[in-house]
């Protein structure tokens, strides 16, 4: 038989040995290192897409678009704080460090969120004066690192938030490389210039929630009891850490699921530690409505939150407000194809740029180098970040109006559908077109 | 001098008279009386005042100090003037575990014994312990002094960056990238006036230095056993 006339087998690519993981493990064989980056899970999970909205007909009364009122407010800290803060979106902006980003850019997030209505949170690294300048609320971050730590600054927050664990890497520290460590950076930090940074994964004076209780006692007396403390966490055991949080004083939790991002840590971390933000927020809920504090105790839900949608999604499984992060630096400028052939000169493309911690970031966003961050306008990253924030809103507002809500507030789980098992089991809503979801009693 | 019955007029009131002192007051000088093991027993002090709390406290006593001086006379719980910023506290009995915490300036002196963790991710400040320290102390310290004229437990300065230690007494193994370093003069004059100020008798050249090889300061692979 001729040879060339024998049908040939399509070559097949191995699904558990793809191109990327072959990729990686090559890497790892030529440097001896893990992958480090910055950024969220890049891996598919159940998520928000895998909700849908039931919008009004005859069972439900839709508000009318562009003419009825659907309120967006939110107020977080109302079971201790004396100064509980107002918010005019549910939509906040989530702790990120100066350091791990630009001076510009820290800016652009104060001056964005301010316009909008919301409040920016500091980050490992302390509090600088142009953060705190243009961010009309400001959240001040108490982090295991306690980099640049100090009374004078706590005082001078809108409310305190004390990060037990991050999303990206709950149970783990962090690594700010030498390349970032600017002599600003290294002095506000305590530490020489050039070295690598470790961020402690845990806080070095307490072990427990018991402690936490007395910790939070401590920042409260120093405050004079003025600002709310919130508590972070990230997304594993939500429902006994959103309970535990509660038992020790939190005003406010807020639950970081695995799609959030992250400065740098290591790319097995952020893919394979975690729960999905979708699987976090029923069980938090749970934990509040069983102590009798939901809504009392607000819950603030983050990791991967990118439109209106999300925003409404998240509030109807029980959360009082989102925060977003890698959405944001997006919005200024981060990862922009205007800078595509940098992109490439760093060997990776617009859309996929996460080596945050070697700070050569084109954009000048995760960078500490004086001319990269130059590409970073305050003013006009700023405008970009404030219109985002309002095209959020809009959207939300829009989905609420249809499905009969005057209030963010106001949208509840019966407004949601699954399209998948997975996610109506995660999210506790019936697949489409049933009454049913995994779980449910009676079935 | 100012009374205050911590157990009659409560924690709140005590912190904001304390923290409500901006140095142009002449109540200079408090004693608290029934501190009775509370927590967070003045913390937050920003001004230059004299406080002495009659017996023992819980959590956090003197926790964020800045500028004033905090004597306890008893022991205190965990996290003894945790991130100090300056001022001074002294400690007439023991301390728990995490003693000077984060702290970032100033001077601790624990007149007795410290337990785990004292001076863990110290960041500037000056900690004298007269007596003995558990393990673990020093984790991660970045700067400041940690004296001691006792013995130091296990792994002393873990981890440790730029911060020194100086013990008299034995050490019981020192952590990862901390090992002995030679005494030089500046060393000698350094603890001469940390000792006096604490009013520990005791001669610098009794003492052998501690700090960092500076070895794990940028992530080598090869040092990776070490993690």
């Amino acid at each position: 038989m001729d040879s060339t006339k024998i049908p040939r087998t399509v070559p097949i690519q191995s699904a558990t040995f793809s191109n990327p993981i072959n990729a990686e493990i090559r890497r790892a064989a030529a440097t001896g290192i893990y992958d480090i980056r910055g950024g969220g899970a890049k891996r598919r999970v159940p998520h928000f897409d895998d909700l849908l909205f039931l919008g009004a007909s005859v069972s439900r009364y839709p508000l009318e678009g562009y003419r009825e009122k659907c309120e967006t407010k939110v107020t977080l800290g109302t079971r201790f704080a004396k100064k509980p803060i107002e918010l005019d979106i549910p939509i906040t902006i989530a702790g990120m460090s100066f350091g791990a980003l630009s001076g510009p850019a820290k800016e652009a997030l104060g001056r964005g969120a301010s316009a909008a209505g919301t409040s920016t949170t500091t980050g490992d690294g302390g509090m600088t004066p142009e953060e705190r300048g243009h961010s009309t609320k400001l959240v001040y971050q108490y982090l295991p690192s306690r980099y640049g730590m100090n009374p004078d600054d706590l005082r001078k927050a809108d409310a305190i938030e004390v990060v037990v664990g991050q999303g990206a890497k709950p149970g783990g520290g962090g690594m700010l490389l030498g390349q970032k460590i600017s002599d600003r950076v290294a002095h506000m930090r305590c530490l020489p210039k050039g070295i690598d940074q470790r961020s402690a994964c845990r806080h070095p004076d307490w072990t427990g929630p018991d402690d936490l209780e007395i910790k939070i006692l401590e920042l409260r007396e120093i405050t004079d009891w003025q600002v709310p403390i919130y508590v972070k966490v990230g997304g594993t055991r939500p429902y006994y850490d959103t309970a535990l949080a509660v038992k020790a004083g939190a005003d406010v939790v807020v639950l970081d699921g695995m799609q959030g991002g992250t400065a740098a840590t290591q790319d097995v971390f952020i893919e394979h530690v975690g729960l999905p933000t979708l699987a976090c927020i029923r069980p938090a809920v749970q934990a509040l409505q069983d102590l009798g504090v939901h809504r009392e105790v607000q819950l603030v839900v983050s990791g991967g939150i990118r439109t209106g949608a999300d925003v409404a999604k998240a509030m109807a499984l029980g959360a009082d407000a989102v925060a977003i992060g890698t959405a944001a630096l997006i919005a200024l400028g981060d990862n922009d194809p205007k800078w595509e052939s940098e992109y490439q000169k760093l060997g990776t493309t617009t859309g996929a740029y996460d080596d945050w911690h070697e700070g050569k970031d084109p954009a000048g966003i995760t960078t500490q180098d004086a001319e990269l961050m130059k590409r970073v306008d305050p003013v006009d990253a700023g405008r970009r970040l404030r219109n985002y924030l309002k095209v959020m809103t809009l959207e939300a507002q829009t989905i609420a109006r249809a499905c009969g809500h005057n209030h963010l507030h106001n949208l509840e789980p019966e407004d949601l559908c699954a399209l998948t098992m997975e996610a109506a089991a995660m999210a506790r809503v019936p697949l489409a077109g049933t009454d049913w979801y995994p779980g449910k009693a009676g079935f | 001098m100012q009374t205050y019955d911590l157990e009659a007029n409560g924690l709140r009131g005590l912190n904001s008279a304390l923290q409500e002192l901006n140095g142009s007051s002449n109540k200079t000088a408090w004693e608290i009386v029934n501190p009775k093991g509370s927590h967070a027993i003045a913390v937050g002090l920003n001004s230059p005042v004299d406080v002495t709390v009659k017996g023992s406290t819980g959590y956090y006593c003197a926790g964020m100090n800045q500028q004033a001086t905090v004597r306890v006379e008893g022991s205190v719980g965990p996290g003894v003037a945790e991130n100090m910023m300056s001022g001074t506290v002294i400690v007439e009995g023991d301390a728990s575990q995490y003693a000077g915490a984060t702290g970032q300036g100033g001077l601790l002196v624990i007149k007795g014994n410290a337990s785990s963790r004292c001076g863990i991710s110290m960041k500037g400040i000056d900690i004298v312990v007269h007596g003995n320290i558990g393990h673990m102390c020093a984790f991660m310290g970045q700067a400041g002094n940690l004296v001691v004229l006792g013995d130091a437990g296990d792994a002393l300065g873990d981890s440790c960056y730029e911060a020194r230690f100086f013990v008299r007494g034995s050490v019981k193994s020192l952590g990862a990238d901390c090992i002995e370093k030679e005494m030089r003069p500046e060393h000698i004059e350094i603890l001469k006036d940390l000792l006096a100020r604490a009013g520990a008798d005791a001669k610098p050249e009794e003492f052998k230095r501690y700090g960092s090889a500076r070895k794990l300061y940028n992530f080598d692979v090869d040092n990776a056993q070490a993690y």
